[in-house]
Parts: C-alpha cells; structure tokens; sequence
C-alpha cells in the first residue's frame, strides 16, 4: 500500500500535460488536487497505528540490493504529513495563483514528481532508494525553479541550485558507499541496529563529513545556503511548498534518521550545533536588510533549518550520555519545530504571494499601509510572523523556549568545562534570536503600517479572493490550534523522538508557562532589547554597509564558477591545443617516466646466456643503417633524408635474408621501392629544402627525450628477451604445417590457415587505405572543379 | 673439403661485395649531384643482388632466387623514375595536375 502512495504522484505525472491539452477551460490543478487528497487521507489512517514502526518490502533490483522498501515510524510519518498536507494545500492555492496561460501541464508534471520523490525520501528505508529519490528531488526542483525559463535570474537560480544540491547529494553516495561497504546491507534499519560495527571503523569520520555535507547542502546551512535565496525566482507555490516545508528539510531528515549511528562522535555534534548556530545567527542578520519579501522569508527559513540542526546537534548528546533527560527535550524541540515551521512559513510564503499577486510588486520599500487594505493577509501574516519571532503565546513561542532550554541545558552539563564553545553557544543563541526578531516585527511594521498613500506598486492594492486565501488560512488555523493544545500533538512527537533515538523515551507535556526561570527571563530579554533595535533600526542600519560586497559568498561562488571556466580552458590549451611536438614529447616523457619506475620497482635481469654469435656481415649491415640514421638527422633535403630512409629499408630487407625469411624479405623489397616512390611523388609537391633550413638548431631537449626513449626501449627489449618463462608455440607449426595444411611454406601457412583472420583483416585495412586514398583525392578534385565553376 | 673451401671463397667474396657497398654508399651519401647518387643506388641494388645470391649459396637454399629478380626489377624501375624524375620534374605524366594544364 506504501507503495502505491509513493508511486501515485509518480504515475499521475504522466498525465498533467494530456489533461492540459484535453480540457482547457478546467484548471489542470483540479485533476491534481485528489492525489495530495488521498495521500493524505493514507497518512493521517496510520496515525492510529502511531508508536509502532510498519515495514513494507517490495523487491525491485534486490541483485545490487535497490529494493523499495518501506518503512513508516514517527519521524517519516510526520514528514509524510507534512508533504502531503502543505502538498494538498499549496496545489489549492496554485490553481487560483496560477493562470491557465501558464504552462499548467509541466508545472504540475513537475511538482507532482518532486512530492513522490518526497515521499520516496522520507519513507525509504533502503539507503540506495533514499539516494535515488533524493536525487530526484534535487531534479525536479531544479525544474520547478527554472518554471519561468524565459528569465535569466530563474535559470541563473536553478542552475546554482542544482549544483549545490547535486554535489551534497554526491556527497551522500559516497557515504552511503561506505556505509554499505561496512555493514554490507542497504536497509537503513539494519545499520542502525550494526550502529557499532560502523563507530570502531576506520571510515567512520569520512562517512560523517559525507553525511554532514549533503544535509548541510539540502538544507542550506552556512556556506552552502546561498542557493536558496536565488531559488526564490519559482513561482510561489513552489517557494512555499519546495524552499519552506520540504525539500529543504531533506536535509533536517537525513541527519535526524542517521542520529543513532552518529551521535557518538564530538564532531557530528559539535558541527551540528555550531553550523546550525551560526547559520541561524547569521542569515537572520542578513534577512533584517533584503528588501525583497521572499528574499527576507528565504533567509529566515535558513535560520530556521539552522536552528532545527543545533537542536539536533544537542539531542544527540542524549545518546552520547545515554539517554540524559536534558538532552530529550532538544529532540522534541527539533521535531516540534519542523512541525511549526512547516506551518507558519508555508503560510507566510502564501501570504507573500498573495501581496505580490495583488499589488504587483515584492519590494519592502514599495509597499506600505496595507493593514487596511488587505485584512485578511494581514491576520495571516501578522499571525505567522509573531510565531516566528517566538512571541508568546504562539507555537515558535513554545519551540523557542524548548530551544534556549536546551542551549542552557548543554551549556550546564556538555559543555561545563569549555567556557569558549558555551559562550560562543550562549552568543550565538541570543543574537540569533533576538535578529529574528527583529526582522519579523520590521516586516510587520514596514509592509503593513504606515499610510496607504505612500505605495508606489503598479496594481492598486486590495484583498484577493477566497480561493486564494484559502490554503494560508488553513495553514495559519493549524498554526493556532498547535499553540494553543499542543500536547494534542504530543503522541506524533514523541513518536518521532523516539525514532530519532531509537528508543521509547519519556516526553513531558509541553506547557506555556514554565514559572520565572532563566529561559522566560532570556525570551523577555530577547523581545526587550529586539523591540529597541527596531525602533532604533535608522540608526544602525549602517552596519550594513561596513562589510564590502566582495567578500559575500555569492560573489565567492561567481568566482569559482567563473575561475573553474577559466582556468580549465587554461588547462586545455596548456595541454591540449599545442604543437604535436609538445604531444609527442608527453608521450614519449610518460614512457619513459614509466619504465624508470617499473624498472626501479623490478630489479633487471639481463642474461646473455642464450644470444646466439654475432657474424661479421650482420655488423656491416647495422653499420650501414645507423650511418643512414645519422645521416637522415643531419641531412638539410628531403631528396637525400628519403634515399637514405630506402637504404635502411633495403638493409632491412638484407637482414630478413640474413636471418633466413625470404618472404619477408620479399615484401620488404617490393614495400620499401613503392614507398619510396611515394615519398618521392609527395616530394615533387613541396618546396626542395627544408623550410627552417636555416635555423634547423639542435634541441637538446629533443635529443635528450629521444636519446632517453631509444634506452628505453632497449632495455624493455633485453629484459623481455632474457625473460622468456614460456617455450614458443611454433614447435607446433613446424610438425603440422605439412599434415595439417599441406603446404610447405610455413610462413604462408601460418598467414592463409592457421591464423588467416588477421591476413583477412590486414587485407580489408588495404582495401580500406586505398578506398581511402582514392576518395582524398578525387572530392578535392571535385571540390576544386566546383571553385573553378562558381568563379 | 669442398664445400669447406666453396663456403671460404663465398664469405671471402660476400667481404669484398659488402666493402663495395660501403664505397657505393659514400659515393650515394657525398655525391655532389642528384645523378651520380642515382647511379651509386642502382649500382647498390646491384650488389644487394650479388650479396643474396652468394648468400644463398652459402645457406645452400634456392628460395632467395625470386628476391634476386626482384631487386632486378626494381632496381630498374627505381632508377628509371630517378631518371624520369630527374629529365622532365616528375615520375607520371598523366596525372590530373598534368591534364589541367594541358
């Protein structure tokens, strides 16, 4: 039955662009809408079974272990929730958003296949599925952000994104290599229970930086978060379904399923909490000075995911220090707040688009008083931005406790003895917090307050219809009711707490008011001195100014893009695009390189012992071609380089007869007058002396690399020779070239019978060379007869 | 003991041919003109064709009677074209450069 979840949006795919095509006056979202519909009808039946963990094995490629088994627990089932509600909804809302001269049938083709691979990711429990549907969100998202195609800014966007993501899903392979190399099974369960198998490995470290890079690049964490404020070019259904609730909480899940196994090391939580810190801290900060509303909610999802992944960080001290209660609560916390999160943001990119929808414009500075004139959304985001900014007495205000609670905690008990990480955590925390803040009640008072004469947008402002309002009201009401009963949803968390940990844990209620301890005094403290800021934000609004652009990371990324095209080009030409003398001398260097090396490695054996005697007329012979040689390099024409190239050719010949094989000898004879020939046919074709002639210098560094090759060479030859461990075959030849084959020429036995393939191809490669010849030849004569025409 | 003095005689002779051929090969490497290289190649083919037939009378083989006019062929034909080549520039004179400009 998973299964057919997970493979429904992938089926239904198939038909958005026919249905689009079929019935044009029907918005194609309202054929999509039943599949969200009834996933989620599937997920919320499975919450009556919430506590246990649902296996489901479907065999697909079992030979290379790729089988699509599922498996349902708390925390896959409240990220199947998650896809498939904010799915249901955002769909709604994208078939009033969307106008039906858009192409409908791709958008929907494209979404429908990022929330099955969703699905696919959340609910795998085979690690090679995972990656498979991982990747494919990584694809269909790239798709969905460059909906627009025709605008440059969309592909620029999609095109960064796809290769953040797509270099951490990479990353994910090679862990889930190593992984699968260590416990040799591909179910993620059976790792977990192997989990100490994989803690005494050698590669362990190796796997947890893998494991870190790709959830760290799905889920924009600093420095890889830059790809999603340019991904804010989607459409914004996209933007509140793909870069709020889900893909970028791929990430929050991968780390959350692999917490048994890594939990244990310093670095898996140490990174976790200070990345997360510091992507909290420091998006937060630069979300208070965009001017672009989803550029502002961009950077705040970021530091939101920065904060679900120090919580993160800081539960996985509960299974270091087995199962301390004080570390408990930081998992709740990161599940409770994916939760909020996914809610209020979803909401509060709906809402965006609904101003951006109605107004025509996104800029902050543009819009202004719209308290009055869109009532509505302005409840919904005001709702959602007060949440966000852990205002009591809303959900973020619950999470937002649970989160200082825990920093508080880990500073007490993890951290006691490290003064500098707890006060860097401490910092951190407070600045992160207060910022986000900040930019939350900004908004609020930038877009909304003030008077309704100061806009400048193009539309005339005013309220969007029902239809559209619809999903973020719905989200927003979700929003509430979680804040208002959230130990409602305490079965589901603590259902995926003890997922996440592998382990039935006890979970407290979640209460609003604590009594006056130190984490109510740090949120008052936070709102105090945040409220401040706010009114005094003209006054320091400089301080964004003092960082010169140069340094920011996009600017990083232009270059590096920008230095890889450059330097690879460089690269190219420096090896590639070069005389062949530099090729030949690179071939000829490697040669060498290489047989230094092995002869270094493999003492030479040369023995003497089986050469036969030397005769004086075979040493003439070899006199009479190395004086040819010499006189070939020294020689300033070619007549005379090419009468002595034959003179070798015949001392060849002489020597086939010396060494007793006439037919060899034979063709050499023939061969050796008709390339002369040849060569001098070319001859009468080009200018009669060399045309460096003058300045025909000595290289030395040619002569060395000849010089060096040539020894080479000899000695390869002399080490093969006096390394014969096998007798030759031709023993057998020689008793059956007659009872066999009855000839008696052996060597034209042995070319015409026993081995008549190679004559067979030999004669093709003449046939092929004369074909080839005779074509040269006669297309430029045609060429050249057509020139002479046209002139 | 025949064959002991034939054989003495045949390698005597085969020193003397390959000494030849070093002279003809001077005379091919320092000749001051085309034509006299041209006639030291022929005269070089010419005692190739020596130097196989007494070898192959010292190996005692007839198989090296065909390369032996083989060379003879060639050795005229080479020579023909050097001579062809060296009178009118080139070696075929039908070819298309020719047709075009006739």
């Amino acid at each position: 039955m998973t299964l057919w979840i997970v493979l429904l949006p992938f089926i239904a795919a198939l038909f958005p662009i026919i249905l689009q095509k079929q019935f044009r006056t029907i918005h194609t979202g309202w054929f999509v809408l039943p599949i969200p519909v009834i996933a989620s009808i599937f997920f919320i039946s499975k919450l009556s079974s919430l506590g246990q963990t649902l296996f489901e094995k479907n065999n697909w490629m079992s030979r290379i272990g790729l089988n699509l088994n599922f498996k349902i627990d708390g925390i896959s089932l409240l990220f199947a929730l998650l896809i498939s509600v904010i799915g249901m909804l955002v769909i709604f809302y994208s078939i009033s958003y969307l106008s039906k001269r858009e192409e409908l049938g791709k958008f929907y083709t494209y979404l429908l296949l990022f929330m099955g691979a969703m699905f696919g990711v959340v609910l795998s429990d085979n690690i090679l599925a995972l990656y498979m549907f991982w990747e494919l969100t990584s694809i269909s998202s790239f798709l969905l952000i460059s909906f627009w195609y025709f605008k440059e800014k969309s592909i620029q966007g999609a095109l960064k994104s796809m290769l953040i993501t797509v270099f951490g899903g990479l990353m994910l392979l090679g862990a889930i290599a190593i992984l699968v190399s260590i416990t040799h099974t591909t179910s993620i369960d059976a790792m977990i229970q192997n989990a100490n198998i994989i803690q005494n490995h050698k590669l362990f470290p190796l796997a947890i930086v893998l494991i870190l890079l790709a959830a760290f690049t799905k889920s924009a964490q600093f420095p890889f978060h830059i790809w999603l404020p340019d991904a804010m070019e989607a459409p914004t259904p996209v933007s509140a379904y793909l870069h709020s609730a889900t893909m970028v909480k791929a990430g929050i899940y991968l780390v959350a399923r692999f917490t048994p196994i890594f939990a244990v090391s310093n670095m898996w939580t140490n990174s976790l909490i200070f990345i997360g810190l510091f992507t909290m801290c420091f998006a937060s900060m630069k979300a208070v000075n965009q001017k672009d509303l989803k550029g502002i909610l961009a950077f705040s999802t970021i530091s939101q995911l920065g904060l679900i992944m120090s919580l993160l960080g800081f539960g996985s001290f509960a299974l270091k220090n087995n199962h301390n209660e004080l570390f408990i609560i930081a998992v709740t916390a990161s599940v409770f707040h994916i939760l909020n999160h996914a809610s209020f943001k979803g909401a509060l990119f709906m809402a965006v688009g609904i101003i951006d929808h109605e107004t025509g414009s996104r800029d902050v500075r543009k819009l202004n008083g719209l308290l009055t004139l869109m009532p509505v959304t302005f409840t919904i985001a005001v709702l959602g931005l007060l949440s966000m900014a852990g205002v009591p007495p809303f959900n973020g205000f619950l999470s937002k406790e649970m989160f200082i609670t825990s920093v508080l905690n880990a500073v007490n008990s993890s951290f006691s003895g490290q003064p500098v990480l707890s006060s860097i955590a401490l910092i951190l925390m407070f600045i992160g917090s207060m910022f986000t803040f900040i930019y939350c009640i900004k908004l609020i008072i930038d877009i909304f307050f003030g008077s309704p004469k100061d806009n400048t947008t193009e539309k005339a402002p005013h309220e969007a219809p029902k239809s559209l309002l619809a999903s973020p009201i719905i989200l927003i009401s979700i929003m509430v009711v979680i804040s208002l009963v959230p130990n409602m949803f305490l079965p589901l968390l603590s259902a995926a707490t003890n997922s996440i940990l592998n382990q039935s844990v006890h979970i407290e209620h979640i209460h609003h008011f604590h009594g006056f301890n130190t984490p109510l005094f740090i949120t008052l403290a936070i709102i105090i001195f945040g409220a401040l800021l706010v009114a005094t934000f003209k006054y320091w609004e400089k301080i964004y100014t003092i960082l010169p652009t140069q340094f920011s990371l996009n600017r990083g990324y232009d270059m590096l893009l920008a230095q890889s095209q450059k330097k690879s080009k460089m690269i190219n030409q420096f090896l590639v695009l070069r005389t062949i003398r530099f090729s030949m001398s690179a071939i000829l260097i490697t040669l060498i390189i290489m047989t230094i090396y092995v002869f270094i490695n493999n003492p030479i054996h040369i023995n003497f012992e089986s050469l036969g005697s030397i005769q004086p007329y075979e040493l003439i012979l070899v006199g009479i071609i190395l004086i040819a040689i010499v006189m070939i390099l020294k020689s300033k024409s070619r007549l005379f380089s090419i009468i002595m190239l034959s003179a070798i050719g015949y001392s060849i010949a002489l020597l086939f007869v010396f060494f007793d094989a006439p037919d060899l000898a034979l063709t050499q004879l023939a061969i050796e007058t008709i390339s002369t020939a040849l060569f001098l046919m070319c001859f009468y074709h080009l200018p009669r002396q060399y045309r460096h002639e003058e300045s025909s210098r000595f290289k030395i560094s040619n002569f060395v690399i000849a010089l060096l090759s040539g020894i080479c060479v000899t000695i390869i030859a002399l080490a093969a020779y006096s390394n014969k461990f096998y007798p030759s075959i031709a023993e057998y030849y020689i008793k059956n070239v007659y009872e066999l084959a009855a000839g008696k020429n052996m060597v034209n036995v042995i070319l015409v019978d026993f081995r008549g393939f190679d004559t067979l191809f030999e004669s093709s490669v003449l046939g092929i060379a004369g074909i080839g010849i005779y074509t040269l030849i006669r297309l430029r004569q045609n060429r050249g007869d057509n020139n002479e025409k046209a002139k | 003991m025949t064959i002991e003095f034939t054989n003495i005689i045949i390698i005597i002779a085969l020193i003397i041919v390959s000494l030849s051929m070093l002279g003809i090969l001077y005379r091919v490497i320092k000749g001051p003109s085309l034509a006299d290289r041209v006639v030291a190649l022929d005269a070089l083919g010419i005692s190739l064709m020596a130097m196989i037939a007494l070898f192959s009378g010292l190996l005692n083989t007839k198989y090296y009677i065909s390369i032996i006019m083989l060379l003879g062929v060639l050795a005229f034909l080479g020579t023909t074209a050097f001579a062809k080549f060296m009178e009118k520039g080139e070696i075929v004179e039908y070819d298309r450069h020719n047709r075009h400009r006739h």
